[in-house]
């Protein structure tokens, strides 16, 4: 690599040795090494989702085996869920840029953030080995009796590696945590924190309170599966319900480890991009956390046809209803930023837009699955799967993406090409739709979720979805072909090329290896471009 | 009520587009009028305003709070059954419904009722979870291994409809579908009565009641054993840790499946457990037969009509009821 447009010594030249990287305790070099395992899943759950869409271009079930769809889509889930959605942000841009933007050298315990990477390492290789021995096929959401004493797939090994990389997330939060509370730097209050620090400070609290209810509901599960304790399957005198209560009150605010830090990358793109403070600063950083508080009450969304009384379904409904306030602040926040601003569409703002478009259709959506009597036609059919993947393809993904895109000059040094940029930003916006659109209308007609064959009269929107995944796996494969080649060829990216304000922007490109050649003060309120 | 469910549905479209288009139009709106004109230029600093977060919470809380009122007061009906209503039990296994009718008729991933009237199903599933779901009818619930759920629906068009399993359910989920065949009333009296003649479920379920030698300690007067079962679905029970409970299809269950659970007052834990012994076709045959034992026509059907005159009480008893002879506990 030629770099002698970068004199200075930054945190890429410290060492090429594959040790080097292997044992670093540089945040930056660790959350490149998420960023290696996190795109390596993308790719693999990618394949998965491939198959299943090739599969549901007929109604028969022609191409696979039926086992064999089960496996698919549930390993699709599996690791798009817990080895890539959950870890993408946080475990890439959060590792790189939050101590940077918080003007520190480095994570609270940069020994145990590497332990991070490795923990997650090893429950992929889990994951992984039960997927070469032939997957495992309950759905991501292992839903018990089927998992616990009816599936003959390798449920054992796939809920140990999902336990595993829990701990993965509880250390990232942890560090999270303790990193801005006590590493802040002189003069950065609280509220002159960048607001991706506060969504990911919220996205930590989730991290530390959530994650071990999944890790000891998956250990309850193997016991059950291995050891015949009853605890979920009715015949050996446990309660299968019990199962969905417990595994949702993780993976309900596992949603908002997802959709938070995208929110604080969304902040930063629309601030940076308009030049401008973000409209009301504190409603945008309080209602993170209100989404993280508010956010472990609405479990019971998920089981309103499962038997549960109907008052805590009602009761569920209300707080779900309750929790779509603080994204809604978010979002009108988000528009009110643009006025009066200087608006430019660099490709990271192309992907801010299209976050806009995506997340607005996603969370208008959830309010037709908080409604009672509106959930009991929808949920479990095509209308939901359409939801979700608003919420964390349309919304997780585009600002993984445009985050990536926007930080990548300052994490590499390399400018990538803006006009392919901006190609890929567009297909994918326009695949992504393609996609899912139609699912919410197959769904209101009554498709079910998780068929391997399905009757006909659902064939064209499968086709028309089949046939937008093909445009939005050329729009994800865009970025992969432009990034890299900027790796080689790209300009030298200048330290602050958007012209953004941020710690991160005032160091220089990639940064030094302790983020700082001078430690900075703090003196001046978050997105102060109007000097 | 499909009808009242889209109306809510279409309601919440049309507030979908309004907010996404109203958004997406003062987003570009503001980002064309707003286009950056010179590379060094900086938006003008605005930190925001109160009125403006006051509004843009109160307005969607507002909005909400009606969306969940309408619903929730929408799901409040869905989820009470009539009064009145036609029973079918439906029993749900890896990959197959099957139907009973409490006359005598069963069938297999079809369901037949008659428009117009008010169907409760009475569901629950031999293995793992399923879920019925009938998309014409705007209908969804789990079947739930080891407790009964419920559904009911009134059909108001003659036709045939989907039928769906809607909980993931293992190898051949997407092949455990079927039919609900909704036939005029005179239409549907005549498909009932095609029947091969099995008997009605009270019928099959007293056979049972004697096949398991039930009749040995639950008889039809207070000198059993265990305690009447006659006029006993629907009343209140007195346990004896002094609780109360309503002798309905899941106590009913649970008292077959697993008698200790709740003790009726007055009696020795002396009954077996029936767990893996009975089908839960045949838990729901048992439970009609003991819905069907009225207690005021003491000759009409079942305990005493037949069975004790067979038997002395405290004898060997048959080859599939394994209760031993015990001392009954006086009231």
């Amino acid at each position: 690599m030629d770099t002698a447009a970068a004199p200075h010594s930054n945190y890429l030249h410290d060492g090429y040795t594959l040790k080097s990287w292997l044992l670093t305790r540089d945040h930056k070099r660790i959350g490149l090494l998420y960023l290696f395992g996190v795109t390596a899943f993308f790719v693999l759950g990618s394949f998965f989702a491939a198959l299943i869409r090739i599969e549901l271009l007929t109604p028969a079930g022609d191409l696979v085996e039926s086992d064999t769809y089960n496996r698919l889509f549930t390993m699709h889930g599996v690791i798009m869920v817990f080895f890539f959605l959950i870890p993408a942000i946080p475990a890439v841009l959060g590792n790189f840029l939050l101590p940077i933007m918080i003007g520190a050298k480095d994570m609270a315990f940069p020994r145990i953030n590497l332990l991070s990477w490795y923990v997650y390492v090893i429950g992929g290789t889990f994951t992984l080995t039960a997927l070469v021995m032939g997957g495992v096929d309950t759905g991501w959401t292992f839903y018990t009796p089927y998992s616990s004493a009816f599936s003959q797939s390798n449920v054992a090994l796939v809920v140990v590696g999902i336990f595993i990389n829990g701990f993965s997330s509880i250390l990232t939060g942890l560090n999270f945590i303790v990193t801005v509370h006590k590493m802040r730097a002189p003069g950065l209050t609280w509220f002159r924190l960048p607001l991706f620090v506060w969504a990911h400070y919220a996205t930590a609290l989730i991290f530390v309170l959530g994650t071990p209810v999944i890790a000891i509901t998956l250990v309850m599960v193997g016991a059950e599966r291995l050891l015949h304790l009853g605890i979920f399957d009715p015949k050996l005198g446990g309660d299968p319900v019990l199962f969905q209560h417990l595994f949702w009150f993780y993976s309900h605010p596992a949603v908002y480890i997802m959709i938070l830090p995208a929110m604080g990358v969304m902040s930063e793109l629309i601030a940076a991009f308009s030049r401008k403070a973000i409209f009301g600063y504190q409603f945008v950083a309080f209602s993170s956390l209100a989404i993280a508080a508010v956010g472990f009450l609405v479990w019971g969304h998920h089981m309103f046809v499962s038997g549960q009384s109907v008052f805590a379904a009602m009761a569920f409904s209300l707080l779900s209803y309750l929790v779509a306030i603080p994204s809604a602040i978010k979002v009108f926040n988000w528009t009110a930023t643009l006025y009066k601003g200087s608006i430019s569409f660099d490709s990271p703002m192309l992907y801010a837009f299209g976050f806009m478009g995506l997340f607005l259709i996603g969370g208008l959506t959830g309010l037709f699955l908080a409604a009672l009597a509106v959930d009991v036609h929808v949920t479990d059919t095509y209308f939901v799967v359409a939801h979700f993947h608003y919420i964390m393809v349309g919304g997780a993904i585009m600002m993984y993406l445009g985050g990536l895109h926007y930080w990548w000059p300052k994490i590499f040094g390399k400018m990538y090409n803006e006009a392919w940029a901006k190609v890929a930003a567009v297909t994918i916006f326009v695949g992504f739709n393609l996609t899912f659109f139609p699912q919410f209308i197959v769904g209101y007609l009554g498709m079910p979720r998780r068929y391997h064959a399905y009757p006909p009269e659902f064939q064209i929107w499968n086709i028309m979805s089949t046939a937008g995944a093909s445009l939005l796996a050329v729009g994800y494969a865009m970025p992969t072909v432009y990034l890299l080649y900027s790796l080689v060829k790209g300009n030298p990216a200048p330290d602050n090329p958007w012209g953004a304000t941020g710690l991160e922007w005032k160091t220089s490109s990639p940064p030094p290896t302790h983020n700082f050649e001078t430690p900075p003060v703090v003196n001046e309120p978050p997105y102060n471009y109007a000097k | 009520m499909a009808a009242h469910v889209d109306a809510l549905y279409f309601f919440l479209v049309a507030l979908t587009a309004f907010f996404t288009l109203l958004i997406s139009g003062v987003v570009v709106y503001f980002a064309v009028k707003y286009r950056r004109k010179e590379n060094d230029e900086a938006g003008t600093p605005i930190h925001g305003a109160i009125w403006l977060e006051a509004t843009w919470t109160i307005i969607p809380l507002v909005i909400v709070l009606f969306i969940f009122w309408w619903s929730a007061s929408l799901f409040f009906q869905m989820a009470r059954p009539p009064a009145q209503t036609l029973d079918v039990y439906v029993v749900g296994k890896q990959w197959m419904w099957k139907f009973q009718h409490p006359d005598g008729r069963a069938e297999v991933n079809e369901l037949h009722v008659p428009v117009g009237v008010n169907v409760k199903l009475t569901m629950t599933s031999q293995d793992v979870i399923h879920d019925v779901y009938v998309p014409a009818f705007r209908v969804k619930a789990d079947v739930l291994p080891g407790r009964y759920t419920h559904l009911w629906f009134k059909a108001t068009q003659p036709g045939r409809y989907r039928l769906f399993c809607a909980e993931y359910c293992g190898t051949n989920h997407s092949g455990m579908v079927g039919w609900v065949v909704v036939q005029e009333r005179a239409e549907y009296q005549a498909w009932l009565t095609g029947g091969t003649g099995q008997g009605t479920m009270a019928q099959n379920g007293e056979k049972l009641f004697n096949e398991l030698a039930c009749i040995t300690c639950h008889k039809t007067d207070t000198t059993g054993r265990g305690p009447t079962l006659i006029g006993l679905y629907s009343k209140t029970v007195t346990l004896d840790d002094g609780n109360t409970v309503t002798a309905d299809d899941a106590y009913i269950r649970e008292s077959i499946t697993n008698p200790r659970a709740k003790m009726v007052s007055g009696f020795a834990p002396l009954m077996p457990t029936f767990q893996g012994l009975v089908s839960e076709e045949g838990l729901l045959q048992l439970m009609e037969y003991v819905k069907s034992l009225k207690a005021v026509p003491s000759n009409a059907t079942g305990v005493a009509a037949e069975g004790p005159a067979t038997e002395t009480p405290g004898a060997a008893t048959p080859a599939a009821a394994p209760t031993k002879p015990a001392i009954p506990v006086k009231k």
